[in-house]
């Protein structure tokens, strides 16, 4: 097993009255991509959210790279390396495709810094990116919307990129376009992809953890999983199966 | 390669363009439609200029606060603090400093103008910030609290100005060669309010510089739409926001000093006069737009002035008039801003 990047002990969230995580553990070895999997309300998103300090863990602890990130504030989170795509993609709509980039590039201090190479690098997943370099990204389309929500997340060299279902509400030829992104990015980047939709993940992921009713209830190889029909009928239910 | 830049090739079609020109009109045409009602072109152009004047200055007081809103959703109806303090502070300098107010010299009058505004804008720059830390920061998400406790805070401004500067109200002269007018064919356009156009055109000039060309600016702007992301993305929402209120402040002050060589005389009671009229300039811009605050300044500016001239016993209503008009047509305001 190779080395661990984030580790989540025992976490317990809470929203308000609600106790939505009610103890998950978590690995995420460093390197490829981690899937995280379950039905709808199963505590997915909130598990990304308080690993980004956005929501907090009312017990247990988030380990990343070494550190105690459990009650760190957002921002010192996304400074030791961690990137965030939220379900909503979060970009901001009356700024231009450049100026989304431009804020995530924490290290320069004007547009025009920003790595060129690593721009085309970016171009090369996301071509329309290039094109609409200068449109306000409030008028992209729901796919170009989540290019630059990843892009954003890429553009700077970061150690753990948090995305949450990238395909949701998108047209089967993006989702393609994605894939073949995903498997790219994953030769370089360590990317825990949280999805609902199997079959996309499948030939994708390196890991898998299955969540339901705020916990882990199976972790492994995601190649141990596609093989075994029976237990991704147990743990995924038959609208997973059909996917196929 | 090949494969991946298909993603764009397979999405690319290109999105509409979304420019909303339509608020932009509102002014002009406004200004035109006037122009029939009022009958002589000279009073026209008073008038016009007399509301341009007076939306600059609200424009300064409001500005800071629809950004205040838009970042923090922060409901601070102790902004017109800031512009009584801002007004008073610069007695400190105009007061003793009458001979250069008296002389008639633009230098002079301008160093002391100057002298008095920095001094404003610096003391409610500082006076923001002990606002944000002491009566804001408890109260971020509370809307009722923060509306009873700015409110309160704006209270103890004034009677703080009550105790230091006493309850008469204080005569504020306008310096020599501000006075007066200058007069083209029959329109005379008073030298103040061209001046006062000046240093609003100043302010927001260099506000939408600033917002649109420098990242300080660009996460504001992102802070207002999203401000969870804009942590997610390593910066501290709070740092940025301190900045935000301690320039809204300081601009608050500004607006104050101007608003009060206007009206020639202070009493501690300026900034709350002036607060009704601030909020229904910021919600008829859009809360958290500057663009829609400029417009929404200059419209409330505009109608008091021609209402007053046609109709007076209208013209104490007409600025909500205008405010449920404008809400009938967009009920977010002129220009609504995205929020998650
Ligand atoms: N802001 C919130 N307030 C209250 N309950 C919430 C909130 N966000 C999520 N939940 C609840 O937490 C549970 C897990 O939600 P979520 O993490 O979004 O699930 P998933 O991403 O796996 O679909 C759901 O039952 C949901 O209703
Ligand atoms: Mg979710």
């Amino acid at each position: 097993m190779s080395e661990l990047l984030l580790q989540l002990e025992g976490v317990h969230t809470h929203i308000g009255q609600y106790h939505i995580l009610q103890g998950v553990d978590l690995a995420v070895p460093k390197g490829g991509i981690t899937v995280l999997l379950g039905r709808n309300g199963a505590g997915k998103t909130t598990t990304l959210r308080t690993i980004m300090g956005l929501w907090h863990a009312s017990r247990g602890s988030v380990r990343f790279a070494g550190d105690d990130i459990t009650h760190s504030p957002t921002p010192d989170i996304a400074c030791a390396g961690i990137a965030y795509v939220p379900e909503s993609m979060g970009i901001f709509s009356d700024l231009t495709v450049r100026e989304n980039l431009f804020l995530a590039a924490r290290g320069v201090k004007s547009a025009d810094q920003m790595d060129e190479a690593r721009l085309e690098w970016i171009f090369g997943f996301f071509g329309a990116l290039k094109k609409f370099w200068n449109q306000p990204a409030g008028t992209l389309s729901g796919g170009q919307k989540q290019m630059v929500a990843i892009a954003r997340a890429i553009v700077e060299p970061r150690k753990l990129l948090l995305i949450d279902e990238p395909t949701k509400g998108l047209a089967p030829a993006i989702i393609q376009g994605m894939i073949a992104a995903f498997r790219e990015l994953k030769q370089t980047e360590t990317i825990l992809l949280v999805e609902q939709n199997f079959s996309f993940v499948s030939a994708l992921g390196d890991t898998v953890a299955v969540m339901d009713g705020g916990r882990i209830v199976h972790s492994g190889s995601m190649a141990e999983l596609t093989e075994d029909r029976d237990l991704q009928h147990k743990l995924l239910g038959l609208s997973l199966d059909t996917n196929q | 390669m090949t494969t991946i830049s298909s993603v764009a090739a397979q999405d690319s079609a290109l999105p509409r363009l979304r420019v909303d020109l339509l608020p932009l009109l509102l002014v002009p045409v406004l200004a035109l439609l006037m122009l029939p009602l009022i009958g002589s072109f000279p009073t026209w152009v008073t008038l016009t200029v007399a509301g341009l004047a007076m939306g600059m200055m609200v424009f300064m007081m409001a500005s800071g606060l629809t950004l205040i809103f838009g970042l923090m959703d922060v409901l601070n109806f102790g902004h017109g603090a800031f512009v009584s303090v801002g007004a008073f502070t610069a007695t400190l300098v105009l007061l003793p400093m009458k001979g250069w107010v008296e002389a008639d010299s633009i230098l002079m009058n301008l160093s002391v103008v100057g002298l008095a505004i920095l001094l404003a804008m610096l003391v409610t720059g500082i006076l923001g910030w002990a606002f944000e830390r002491i009566i804001i920061r408890p109260v971020y998400g509370l809307h009722l609290k923060q509306i009873l406790i700015t409110m309160g805070g704006m209270i103890v401004a004034e009677q703080l100005i009550h105790v230091i500067w006493g309850a008469e109200q204080i005569p504020l002269q306008l310096p020599t060669t501000f006075r007066g007018a200058f007069i083209i064919g029959d329109a005379a356009l008073e030298k103040y309010r061209l001046i006062a156009v000046g240093v609003g055109l100043t302010v927001f000039v260099t506000m939408f510089l600033v917002l649109n060309r420098t990242k300080v600016g660009l996460l504001i702007r992102a802070g207002v739409e999203n401000g969870e992301m804009v942590e997610a993305l390593g910066y501290r929402i709070r740092r940025l926001f301190v900045g935000v209120f301690m320039a809204g402040s300081a601009l608050a002050g500004l607006g104050g000093v101007m608003w009060g060589l206007y009206k020639e005389t202070l009493t501690a009671a300026i900034g709350g006069e002036i607060t009704v009229l601030v909020f229904i300039v910021i919600i008829i811009g859009g809360l958290g737009s500057v663009g829609g605050c400029f417009i929404g300044a200059m419209l409330v500016a505009l109608v008091a002035n021609y209402a007053g001239f046609l109709a007076p016993k209208v013209a104490l209503v007409s600025d909500i008039l205008l405010m449920v008009t404008v809400l009938l047509w967009r009920p977010q305001g002129l220009y609504p801003v995205a929020k998650r």
